[in-house]
């Protein structure tokens, strides 16, 4: 129908319009008008495929059928998804993105004329290795998404799974998977292309499942980094430029947030990826530290009363916020406390929760103004400055020792000045240690004040006793 | 002497790369959650393979065994661009309210 040039230059109009889409996430204020670029991209570019095919057969009404079809599952999904469920449905949706990719290759492999890539048996090598790379990284996309998911759900333990000579297993299967590439396009052989799928599938599975509930973070933002990938080897097969366009920008989009994440552990990506965070000095750690300091522990009672004679605080939230839903009881708790004339912030740490801006997510749900929440370099300087800070639900992040203790596990890792605060409380369900395995020395300081509470409990209770 | 397509289409693979790291060095944290959902609904462009595959087969018979494939991939990317668009509208919206409230 429209020649392949003009096509061309329509999906280059919607790569454009996707890299729009992104760049209006630098600012709240441009970021809803980025997102109706990106609906305007995805738009032209179904268009333009229906048109460059120009085949108007009841194809068309099956193929029109099936996109309603998921449309309203989507839809359904998009407005039903409670906020606190985001991090396992990014990490659902990056599974679909795997598999759509896979499903893609393995179509182009089997009828390769629709595509124009040659003809089944003697498809052309370019194209070979090019669908073979992206089904090979759609199907660890999918597959590794799929055991991310389940852990984020807690449907599977979260607890990182290790067995001997898991690294060894790893690369050779790592091997051969390009030895399955080579062998493909000597022979075109489907068997073969079939095993890699398989193999790729293995593979997702056995790079995900070492890695621990808190090193989420980086496993979603490198999924989500993989789609991209797979989107783009799908895009040079289809020698399609918004798919080729939109792949680069997923792909380096998931690299940063792996590497900001990483950064923000002090940890190298490759000590992520290979798991088992803490894992060997864990339980040595908590044995060395058996000998039980005093904690000073209180109720609501104490807390709304250092809170009332504050003057400002600052609310340190963490994954146990959003797995005990806090975040409306908080907003209405700090709503009190600007009743009375306090100054609260809230000072976000990068990898708090389960994925990049998880915290910023949760309280935006709960109305908190975006322009009263700080990343940790802009609010670290202001806890010494302030009377109280209220840490609900997060550990590791708050912990002195990584700035003291260069024998810590998690030494070198950017924490939030909390200690520095006259006061501190710390709402948590018991003095067990976080993820990583060590204990808080935050919770034996003089001017710490421990609240064992499921934190929503603890923080509407505080909101009774503030009146 | 013809340089290969190839080529070109790999200069905009690598030139994209480039715009994506420095777009998202500027994306402000507290929108990295709709960064990771709006990127998910835009790599679900692979929808324009999924509907040539669907459309390949012929008017006798519609469902061949790799226009299968391309139906599915047309759900599953469906799904994403449809419920990945709308949660991040859904999250941006949320932005909104707060700041209007404040006014």
């Amino acid at each position: 129908m429209i020649s392949a040039d003009l096509s061309a230059i329509f999906y280059l109009v919607s790569g454009i319009l996707f890299i729009l889409a992104l760049r209006g996430l630098s600012s709240p204020d441009t970021s809803r008008q980025g997102n109706y670029f990106g609906i305007a991209g995805m738009i032209i570019a179904i268009i333009v495929t229906f048109l460059s095919i120009g085949n108007f057969s009841t194809s068309l009404a099956y193929v029109i059928i099936f996109l309603i079809i998921g449309g309203a599952i989507g839809a359904f999904i998009a407005f039903r998804i409670p906020m606190t469920a985001m991090p396992e449905l990014v990490a659902g949706f990056h599974s679909l993105v795997g598999l759509a990719a896979v499903f893609v290759a393995i179509a182009a492999f089997l009828n390769p004329e629709a595509f124009g890539l040659g003809y089944i048996g003697d498809i052309k090598l370019a194209s070979l290795i090019e669908m073979s790379i992206g089904a090979a990284v759609g199907a660890i996309t999918f597959s590794g998404s799929i055991i991310a998911f389940l852990k984020l759900r807690g449907i599977m333990s979260g607890a990182p799974i290790t067995f001997g000579g898991q690294h060894f297993l790893n690369l050779m299967l790592g091997i051969g998977i390009f030895i399955l590439i080579f062998y493909l396009c000597n022979s075109q052989s489907s068997n073969v292309f079939w095993a890699l799928i398989f193999i790729s599938f293995l593979v997702g599975v056995l790079l995900i499942i070492p890695i621990g509930g808190a090193d989420m973070p980086v496993v979603i933002s490198m999924l989500n980094s993989y789609s991209g990938w797979a989107a783009a080897g799908i895009g040079f097969t289809l020698e399609n430029s918004a798919l080729i366009i939109t792949g680069a920008l997923v792909g380096s989009s998931g690299a940063i947030l792996s590497y900001i994440m990483c950064k923000a552990m002090n940890r190298s990506f490759i000590s992520v990826i290979l798991g088992g965070f803490g894992a060997d000095n864990a339980a040595e750690n908590t044995k060395e530290k058996q000998d039980q300091k005093p904690v000073k522990s209180g109720n609501a009672e104490d807390a709304a009363f250092l809170m009332k004679n504050a003057s400002s605080v600052i609310i340190v939230p963490g994954y146990g916020m959003a797995v005990a839903q806090a975040q409306h009881a908080l907003r209405e708790m700090v709503d009190k406390l600007k009743k009375n004339d306090i100054k609260v912030t809230y000072a976000i740490h990068p990898v708090a929760g389960r994925m990049p801006g998880h915290m910023n997510v949760l309280l935006a749900e709960a109305n908190v103004p975006y322009d009263e929440v700080f990343e940790l370099e802009d609010i670290n300087n202001d806890f010494a400055n302030s009377d109280v800070a209220f840490v609900i639900g997060a550990n590791d992040v708050t912990n002195p020792v990584a700035k003291t203790d260069p024998k810590s596990p998690i030494f070198g890792m950017p924490v939030l000045d909390v200690e520095k605060c006259k006061s501190v409380l710390f709402v948590k369900r018991s003095l067990s240690p976080g993820y990583a395995g060590i204990d808080n020395e935050l919770f034996y300081k003089d001017n710490t004040l421990m609240l064992f509470a499921d934190a929503k409990k603890m923080t509407e209770d505080i909101v009774k006793n503030l009146d | 002497m013809e340089i290969d397509p190839f080529i070109f289409r790999l200069s905009i693979f690598i030139l994209s790369i480039f715009i994506g790291y420095y777009v998202v060095w500027s994306v402000t944290p507290s929108l990295h959650t709709p960064l990771m959902s709006v990127t998910n609904a835009i790599s679900s462009v692979i929808i324009v393979g999924a509907i040539i595959a669907a459309l390949s087969g012929s008017s006798g018979n519609v469902f061949d065994i790799s226009s299968i494939f391309g139906f599915l991939a047309i759900v599953l990317a469906a799904i994403n661009i449809f419920g990945g668009f709308l949660v991040t509208q859904r999250m941006l919206q949320m932005y909104k309210k707060k700041k209007d409230k404040k006014k």
